[in-house]
């Protein structure tokens, strides 16, 4: 391969991946505390489509990011009331959210369909850009880039070396356990969800104002369902989260570079594009496969209400 | 002062049936609570979106032609949401039947056959029960999320079909839009109420309405089915085998959601294109749940949910609002049915 198109490859699996890693690290800490969010493909449309609507009418594309993240919160919220206080089924809820969000997100964009931002100039590293090869393909990227590798070791410093993250993970291994020594469950699973919310938001603000940046119907693509499946793919470590992200993001730029690298191959378009799809059903496979990795490493009371009064 | 949430000594079974009619209030008031914000008159919105679709017998029949494949779909939902089977893929088995019974008609396109209605309804069948399949066995063999997989499924389904509306099946003399030649009248569904769209499917969605409640209420694998969903140790102990809930509550919904894409191929879309269905597959699960996973809900709820996607076409068209102001009554008619059903099992009390 030549030095310039593999520097290409990384570039663009390292930007395909990062929507992925942020939500699936939020998805993670949510699951951490024993809920089960199954409606981040709706929350990343709707995080989607207000941060590409405050974009398009402030310029800011970090006040977009922000009502992306503002807007997933409260998608988050909806969640939490539907299936925290009022105990409704996490599945269900869930997929209510991800209906609801689709749908919401559809309604909201109608007018912003035929818009395009202007694509934004990459932050470089200073020095480290300049490294042949890598530079370009790890130094020169957008400012979420980054931010989801500081959110990777952000969220894994809290879940496991804080008091915070510890008395989250109590939470969603012993409820009962963890309510009984005096912790609010419900408040904290609250918390868990809203900053699942928010990071999906972000996620979403993502592909709208960066990735592509435009705002389609069904732009997030299942990027939310494949998030989810990242989570057990990772059996629930963050560090996993992120080689799985970016695993799946070669999975999905193989067409772009298939098409790109003037390589005839008979197939598909179709095909091609069907592949981040397939490989997520056969890496669920592959990690579901063994029972026990999935019942040690997953939270034990993951998708099971909670009462206080019970 | 505070309302809280108390546990109720039992279950109302008052409240299970008001719950979603409490729902329907709900969401008929933030609609219109929509509307108003959106700068329209809430109740000329309201006529609009609800009343105008069935003003006649025209209309009243497309209400049916729409809650046709909605039912069917929703029935063979509901026995796997019963045993706590979370088939979300129907979808993709909707579309997967209509490429296999639609398939069928392309290749058989010049028979006069009788026989080539039932064969095609036969194989949209089949053509769903192997698309739910898939989850079913990498549940069953590889402890696979069936969630996950069969929602991953839906994408590859849309992918196939247009993949073979763009290639293999396109219109040899369709000026390359991707859709395949129309089917030919032996291959389409009879029409029942002459005037109208409204086809024989309908009939069938009834049939299955009926052995599905038998099936439910009356047979010993729709009992193992509710006890594996409702206490999964006491179905354990009792014997029941987990793997045969799962089986059985995909593959019903997989054939279910096949016959449902053949109802709209072989019905008002009368060839296969990359519209065959507009979420009907999603709806679908909404319908199963506000119709309490009962055949005589669904019958109901099917029909709700075919005004709300009859409503935004009117919404659309009379009060300039995109058409997917249907998708989100939906999503807002299953949140207010979730939250409504925490009155089930518990009661609000004033607390000091």
């Amino acid at each position: 391969m030549q030095p310039s198109l593999l520097s290409a490859v990384i570039f663009a699996t390292l930007v395909a991946g990062t929507p992925l890693i942020i939500t699936a690290l939020g998805e993670l800490v949510t699951e951490k505390s024993g809920v089960l969010n199954l409606g981040a493909e709706g929350i990343m449309s709707i995080g989607a489509v207000a941060a590409f609507a405050v974009t398009v009418h402030t310029g800011s594309p970090l006040l977009g990011v922000l009502a992306g993240m503002g807007a997933g919160m409260a998608m988050g919220l909806i969640f939490a009331v539907a299936s925290l206080t009022f105990m409704a089924n996490q599945v269900a809820s869930g997929l209510a959210l991800s209906i609801f969000g689709v749908g919401l997100a559809a309604f909201i964009g109608k007018p912003y369909e035929s818009q395009a931002l202007p694509s934004r100039e990459a932050i470089n590293v200073p020095l480290l850009h300049k490294i042949p090869v890598l530079g370009h393909a790890f130094f020169e990227h957008q400012a979420l880039v980054y931010f989801s590798w500081a959110l990777l070791a952000a969220v894994a410093w809290f879940l496991y070396r804080s008091r915070t993250g510890l008395v989250l993970r109590a939470v969603g291994e012993a409820p009962v356990a963890a309510h009984s020594v005096g912790y609010n469950v419900v408040r904290i699973r609250y918390m868990a969800v809203l900053f699942g919310g928010a990071m999906a938001g972000v996620g979403g603000a993502f592909l709208s104002v960066f990735y592509t940046p435009l705002w389609v119907e069904g732009m997030v693509a299942g990027r939310g369902w494949i998030s989810l499946a990242l989570v057990v793919f990772a059996t629930w470590r963050p560090m996993r989260v992120m080689i799985g992200a970016y695993l799946f993001g070669g999975a999905m730029i193989t067409q772009m570079f298939v098409q790109g690298s003037g390589i005839h191959l008979n197939i598909p378009a179709q095909f091609l594009s069907a592949l981040p799809y397939a490989a997520t059903v056969i890496v669920l496979v592959l990690i579901s496969r063994n029972k026990n990795t999935i019942r040690l490493n997953s939270p034990a009371s993951l998708g099971q209400p909670f009462s206080p009064e019970a | 002062m505070w309302l809280k949430l108390e546990q109720r000594p039992e279950p109302s079974r008052t409240m299970r049936y008001l719950s979603p009619l409490l729902a329907v209030a709900l969401m008929v008031a933030s609609g219109m609570l929509l509307f108003h914000f959106l700068g329209k008159s809430p109740i000329e919105s309201f006529k609009v979106f609800f009343l105008n679709p069935v003003q006649d017998k025209y209309g009243i029949a497309e209400l049916f032609l729409k809650a046709t494949p909605l039912i069917l779909c929703a029935v063979g939902l509901a026995v796997g949401f019963r045993g706590n089977i979370w088939n979300i893929g129907a979808e993709g088995q909707l579309l997967i039947g209509a490429l296999a019974g639609g398939g069928l008609a392309l290749h058989f396109h010049d028979s006069q056959s009788v026989l080539l209605l039932p064969a095609m309804i036969a194989a949209g069948a089949l053509g769903g029960m192997v698309w739910a399949a898939i989850p079913a066995f990498l549940k069953t063999r590889f402890n696979a999320n069936e969630i996950l997989t069969s929602l991953m499924l839906v994408y590859i389904a849309e992918l196939v079909v247009s993949w073979l509306v763009h290639g293999p099946w396109m219109d040899p003399d369709g000026f390359n839009f991707p859709q395949t030649r129309l089917f030919h009248e032996k291959a389409l569904l009879p029409i029942i109420v002459t005037g109208t769209r409204l086809n024989a499917a309908l009939l069938i969605a009834i049939g299955a309405l009926i052995v599905g409640w038998i099936f439910m209420n009356r047979s010993f694998a729709g009992y193992q089915m509710k006890v594996a969903g409702q206490a999964e140790n006491a179905g354990r102990y009792a014997g029941f085998s987990a793997r045969r809930t799962v089986w059985i509550g995909m593959l019903v919904g997989g054939a279910m959601a096949g016959i449902a894409g053949v109802s709209e191929v072989a019905g008002p879309v009368g060839q296969i294109t990359e519209h065959i269905s507009p979420g009907y597959g999603f709806a679908a699960m909404i319908v199963a749940f506000v119709g309490r996973l009962e055949p005589i809900g669904i019958f109901f709820s099917g029909l709700l949910m075919a005004l709300l996607y009859m409503g935004g076409e009117q919404a659309q068209q009379y009060l300039n609002l995109p058409y997917s102001i249907s998708k989100v009554f939906q999503g807002l008619l299953l949140f207010f049915l979730l939250c409504s059903d925490v009155f089930i099992t518990h009661r609000l009390r004033w607390k000091k």
